[in-house]
């Protein structure tokens, strides 16, 4: 099976409306290549899923500025005002997660969990609405696993088996959504022959991986 | 007097022990690495993904990919490890991390913190902050004593907690807070400041230490 594709092969499969997973932490380990072309491809009312918003000019922000992302789930918008002035505006839904209760209600989504249980945000704001459960006297939310319909991440170095290794902290959420979209697509920084990644270098093994497609470096 | 920052800082940095793994917020917390005593080796924790960070990188010496939670190039200590963002909040809700030292909007005597957002004027989100302070062995709160004038060591808090009773300690300018059972404790003061000069600037119920100290600065 040939995994490699062009990026109009692999964004078509992108459609108004659909959850969409986004590597990356403040742009770093972010597949611009992908939002450089959905930005021009213009799709719309996406659902985002991520570390956080960016920036206006770098990351998943941009396309909250471009007005394409009708909800975030994150854990920080901070970095980009766009999103704090279209969340009070009334134009775009913001749920905020803890950052680690986010990676592992996708990881849990990955790996064929219901969700998770843990004691960040017990006694604040972000209990609302979840149900409880105590254990040997301490308390902890259950959290529910998040799943998408789209992953876009990016590696360092990608083979054609879709083995991916990462750079420094560019690894962040992307080896985590990798396991938990229907369809997972990953931007290759610098795509190599299968075998070029020795084994014990793999971060993300192929398999979770359905299309390759090579970015700008 | 030394500066403010530096005072609050050169303190924190003395809670600090050999071989801690520590997680330092962004802003004034990020100062605390600069005063670690000789001797003292401690492993700095980036929330984005890996431990050993070093100092800020030298202009010009910026490494791709390699930047903290808060988006700046930074280096690198020998011993660093790279991982996800679910190993790296295993590491944080795992009880891995000794300390987490952070700023907060408001604190109150029980140990409640307040620190990721006003409603209506500025949500920027927690971020790592609700995992970190809930899983961390100890949380360090490290803030200028009162915000232009107004107290931020509390009662009871009245913006939405990040946590609650979680803070161990306060440092600021004015001197060392510890939280028990009995309420805040003034440990610490510094000689710059009389007891009644800390009660005025503080909402909280104080309870003096039996054998106060003088606050190093």
């Amino acid at each position: 099976m040939d995994k490699v594709k062009t990026i109009d092969q692999a964004m078509e499969y992108i459609k108004d409306g659909m959850t969409v997973m986004i590597g990356g932490f403040l742009g770093t380990g972010t597949p611009e290549t992908f939002i450089d072309y959905l930005l021009k491809k213009g799709v719309k009312d996406l659902t985002i899923i991520g570390n956080d918003t960016g920036f206006p000019e770098k990351g998943i922000g941009r396309l909250v500025v471009n007005k394409q992302v009708k909800k975030v789930i994150v854990s920080h918008i901070g970095t980009n005002p766009e999103t704090g002035e279209q969340m009070h505006a009334g134009e775009l839904e913001v749920v905020l997660v803890p950052q680690g209760t986010l990676a592992e209600q996708v990881r849990a989504a990955g790996a064929g969990l219901g969700g998770v249980l843990t004691p960040t945000g017990v006694g604040t704001i972000v209990e609302e609405g979840k149900q409880k459960v105590e254990i040997d006297g301490k308390t902890y939310l259950m959290e529910l696993a998040l799943r998408a319909d789209v992953a876009l991440i990016k590696g360092a170095k990608v083979d054609k088996k879709g083995n991916i290794y990462y750079n420094h902290a560019a690894r962040n959420f992307n080896p985590l959504m990798a396991m938990a979209a229907d369809l997972v697509i990953v931007e290759a920084e610098e795509l190599v022959e299968t075998g070029a990644i020795h084994p014990n270098d793999v971060m993300t093994p192929g398999l979770f991986v359905d299309m390759i497609v090579e970015g700008v470096k | 007097m030394a500066n403010v920052r530096e005072i609050i800082a050169k303190r924190v940095a003395k809670e600090l022990k050999d071989g801690d793994v520590v997680n330092l917020g962004i802003g004034l917390p990020t100062m605390v690495a600069n005063y670690v005593p000789e001797g003292v080796d401690i492993i700095l924790q980036s929330e984005n993904g890996f431990v050993g960070m070093g100092p800020q990188a030298e202009e010009g010496k910026e490494i791709k990919d390699l930047v903290n939670a808060g988006g700046m190039n930074v280096t690198l200590q020998p011993g660093a490890a790279f991982f996800d963002s679910a190993m790296s909040f295993a590491i944080i809700r795992g009880g891995h991390v000794a300390a987490t030292v952070l700023g907060a909007l408001q604190v109150d005597q029980k140990g409640n913190l307040a620190n990721w957002m006003i409603p209506g004027k500025m949500v920027p989100g927690m971020g790592g902050a609700m995992d970190l302070v809930s899983g961390a062995k100890k949380v360090i709160v490290a803030m200028e004593h009162t915000a232009k004038g107004s107290p931020k060591i509390l009662k009871e808090c009245t913006l939405p907690l990040t946590a609650a009773n979680e803070v161990d300690m306060i440092v600021t300018e004015m001197g060392v807070m510890v939280v028990t059972n009995e309420g805040l404790v003034l440990t610490e003061i510094n000689p710059a400041y009389t007891i009644e000069d800390v009660k005025a600037a503080t909402e909280a119920e104080l309870i003096i230490a039996k054998e106060l100290e003088e606050m190093e600065v």
